[in-house]
């Protein structure tokens, strides 16, 4: 296991005290932080690993969020709703994914884009199941007040972004990885060596789907009530993205911090500049690109762990 | 008739709709940029044209006259200053930047001009007219001339004038342009800036027809995407064929399982056409 | 002599362009084949054929026994046929050992990556590159990526090995190197097709020589009957190297 990653696993862990450094408040900026991070990791493994950028984690999310929230509604406990959440995204994202990973650059980039939209559409239409777009409410589960309730998504949360960060660490370090590395840099070689690449590609744009979709699951079950603009916000599929940029695509442990980084900088300025927000997101967004493409870890000083893969 | 009815609203409809595509597909096709803020300048432009009737009432045809070098001069010094300079780069950079510029515009016009939808409403109105036993609004028969007018020109610009040869030039083949003694940064820039006068012309257009807001610029650059996916990219024919499939199946998708559907149907051709023909109608393979 | 490979009648159209036209050839297992012609001939599109990166348009190609005109690139790479790029093709950022690692890995399910790497060493040793095996890709000369090239494809355990200008750009001692490892394939029993334009490395190495043009298979024999076929000498060879050759019997 490289250093990186195993920093990156003690950070996690020691972000499991916070429950002991603050209240209620905290503890959701805590978890609005894990589900970041969950997104940028997932992100990170088709977009940093493979080298496809893909704009479809709004569209799993939503999905999981839904897939949770329907599950849910119907009675299901928890237990069951978020994990069903989660591999029903990576199922649905496998499919689609041997179809449009056979794309390349603009294109994929644009076809992944459109999912957000149709899955949109879909969860809208299919109105007797999700509510349309009335919104879906969610019961709550039992809760023993708001601190108790604040804690407990917090830590599942918590438990998805662990097992989203092993998941990554295992594929970096095992032959899925390594083929995923073959793929960005050169997949015609990558075939003509023998490897499945739409296979390949298909089980990373699946990997990528799964936890997003499940802490989509915890989302909803989180907030009690989705409807479909809320949940198919283009912002989740752009965020992410913007999060490995900063952190230094690749690297899980560059875009992890890329989404704490995130998170502080929108929390000050959501604070601050309510009105215009999103314009200073934009600001960020355009001042990263033009500055600082390869994320922080192309500074001096961060060179000790390894440059940061080309974008 | 129905039948009838359909397709003259498809052909008025699919007219618009080339008109809005048309400067994203010059974009897209000439400096291999997907510009996201397409939606924004078109938005922009409708917000010019009801300012100037509403201030100075100043016709909207008139208006065209006043948002074509506005458009094109931002345009300008958006890709010269900072389109430019990530103009290499991979599909990831260049789209978030867009995105990023667009979310920034965006929340400027939603800051000043706030997100409630407003009409442009001609006084005195100019009524309609019936074609073959099809009602149609005079404005908007005007408003798919006047569309029509502006990709002609823009057909013009580009067979005629040098600029537009030198346009194609980079189009086609960029590194035998530049052995050419093309400047191609100063086409990108001429290419963008066209690009956001043709936007802003289609929103002086739309504020006619269509209700103004900030929220409705991912409306209009999903409707470019799909023109431009489904007719080819950087020709005018493309984006007329593009514009007219498009407002074909919407129309006869919306009577055959209802408007609600409409958009979901034109993004699954979307997807559709990417994966089995994805230069479009018209367009040439290869532009990536 | 058993035969490997099988051409029956195929083309192979891009739009207006036929590249090949109806072409039919056999390969015996063990033989060195110089496959020739003009630039534009149809040789790479050939490769390309029966390796899978783009299908016939008509035609049938079998591979040990088994039908592979529709199979894909990393299948057919599986059933033991490699080739090497005219323009090399490496994993830029990986070093020299996991470029040739990673075509031990996935040629041969069941493989791991140690087993892989240490695999790599071999055949990195085989072309004499073992000092650069930690260096990046991307910052090897020409003449050592075309080795390393053919490392990778070695490192796919191949039956039938396509060679497409191994030499091109390389001066004469890298030439001559490059010679004497295709020698050290040969003996070793690996089939060989080589789309080569040196015809010095040609007649060295070769047993059989093929000739293409404009898409048709024009000649295919013996290196002596091949050199005087006056179809060859007019497409290709020119009369000047006819007559050198000649000379000197």
């Amino acid at each position: 296991m490289t250093r990186a990653n195993l920093i990156l696993l003690v950070l996690i862990t020691c972000i499991a005290a916070l429950p002991l450094f603050g209240g209620a408040y905290t503890l959701r900026l805590g978890t609005i932080a894990c589900m970041y991070a969950i997104m940028a990791l997932s992100w990170n493994v088709v977009g940093g690993f493979a080298g496809y950028p893909s704009f479809a984690t709004a569209a799993f999310f939503g999905l999981g969020a839904y897939i949770g929230g329907v599950l849910l509604a119907r009675g299901l406990p928890l237990t069951a709703a978020i994990p069903i959440a989660g591999i029903g995204s990576f199922l649905v994202a496998a499919l689609l994914g041997a179809a449009l990973l056979r794309l390349r650059g603009h294109y994929f980039a644009i076809a992944s884009l459109s999912l957000i939209e149709v899955f949109r559409e879909l969860v809208n239409n299919a109105t007797d199941l999700t509510g349309g777009g009335m919104g879906l409410n969610i019961p709550l589960t039992a809760s023993a007040g708001v601190m108790a309730d604040a804690t407990f998504f917090f830590y599942l949360m918590w438990g998805v972004l662990l097992v989203t960060a092993v998941m990554v660490i295992a594929v970096s370090m095992s032959k899925l990885g390594f083929g995923l590395s073959c793929i960005m840099q050169n997949e015609t070689a990558a075939n003509m060596v023998g490897l499945n690449t739409t296979l390949y590609k298909s089980i990373a744009f699946g990997l990528s789907a799964c936890f997003v979709g499940a802490a989509g699951g915890v989302y909803a079950a989180w907030v009690h009530y989705i409807d479909p603009s809320d949940v198919f916000d283009i912002l989740y599929s752009v965020k992410p993205i913007v999060m490995a940029l900063i952190g230094g695509l690749g690297s899980p442990l560059g875009v992890t911090i890329g989404a704490f980084v995130y998170l502080g900088l929108e929390e000050v300025v959501w604070r601050n500049y309510i009105q215009i927000h999103s314009g200073v997101l934009g600001v960020l967004i355009v001042l990263l690109l033009l500055f600082l493409p390869h994320g922080l870890t192309s500074l001096r000083g961060w060179r000790l762990w390894g440059r940061a893969k080309n974008v | 008739m129905l039948a009838a009815q359909i397709l003259i609203n498809a052909l008025v409809l699919g007219c618009l709709y080339a008109c809005i595509a048309i400067g994203f597909s010059l974009v897209w096709g000439v400096l291999n940029v997907i510009n996201l803020i397409h939606g924004s300048f078109i938005v922009l432009g409708a917000y010019l044209a009801w300012s100037l009737y509403q201030g100075l009432h100043i016709s909207p045809w008139y208006s065209l006259a006043v948002a074509a070098p506005l458009f094109f001069a931002f345009g300008y010094v958006i890709q010269r200053l900072i389109l430019n300079r990530v103009i290499t780069a991979p599909v990831l950079v260049t789209l978030t930047l867009t995105f990023g510029l667009d979310l920034i515009l965006n929340n400027a016009m939603i800051y000043y001009f706030k997100a409630d939808y407003r009409k442009l409403t001609l006084t005195p109105p100019m009524g309609s007219v019936s074609i073959f036993d099809v009602v149609v609004p005079v404005d908007r028969l005007i408003a798919t001339v006047a569309a029509l007018a502006l990709t002609f020109v823009l057909y013009l610009i580009l067979r005629r004038l040098r600029v537009g040869r030198a346009i194609v030039a980079v189009r086609l083949d960029r590194d035998a342009a530049v052995l050419m003694g093309v400047n191609v940064n100063s086409i990108y820039a001429i290419a963008f800036g066209l690009g956001a006068a043709l936007a802003g012309c289609a929103g002086v257009l739309m504020a006619l027809i269509f209700p103004i807001s900030p929220l409705t610029s991912t409306a209009y650059l999903g409707k470019a995407f799909v023109v431009c996916v489904l007719g080819g990219l950087g020709s005018v024919s493309g984006a007329l064929a593009g514009g007219i499939l498009l407002a074909l199946i919407e129309g006869v998708g919306s009577a055959m399982i209802g408007p609600a559907h409409a958009t979901t149907l034109s993004f699954v051709l979307l997807i559709v056409f990417l994966i089995l023909r994805p230069q479009g109608l018209l367009g040439r393979k290869g532009f990536e | 002599m058993s035969e490997i490979l099988h051409l029956q009648s195929v083309s192979r159209r891009f739009g207006g362009l036929q590249a090949l036209r109806d072409v039919s050839l056999t390969v015996n297992k063990g033989e060195v084949i110089g496959l020739i012609g003009p630039n534009g001939a149809g040789k790479t599109t050939l490769v390309n054929v029966v390796t899978g990166v783009t299908p016939a348009t008509a035609g049938t190609v079998k591979f040990d026994g088994q039908d592979i005109t529709r199979v894909k690139t990393y299948r057919s790479a599986r059933l033991g046929l490699s080739r090497t790029f005219q323009i090399v093709q490496p994993f830029a950022q990986f070093s020299a050992l996991d470029n040739v690692a990673a075509a031990a890995l996935f040629s041969q399910p069941g493989e791991g990556l140690k087993a892989a790497r240490e695999e790599a060493r071999r055949h990195l040793a085989f072309v004499g590159l073992e000092a650069q095996s930690g260096q990046q890709a991307a910052t090897l000369t020409l003449a050592m990526r075309k080795r390393l090239e053919l490392a990778k494809a070695l490192a796919m355990r191949p039956k039938l090995l396509f060679l497409d200008e191994v030499n091109a750009g390389l001066n004469s001692a890298e030439v001559e190197r490059a010679t004497a490892l295709i020698h050290q394939l040969a003996a070793d029993g690996i089939t060989i097709v080589m789309i080569e334009h040196l015809m010095k490395v040609v007649l060295n190495v070769c047993s059989r020589i093929v000739v293409l043009h404009n898409g048709q298979l024009i000649a295919d024999g013996q290196p002596r009957d091949v050199m005087t076929n006056p179809a060859v000498i007019e497409a290709y060879l020119g009369q000047q190297y006819a007559q050198r050759i000649g000379a000197h019997g």
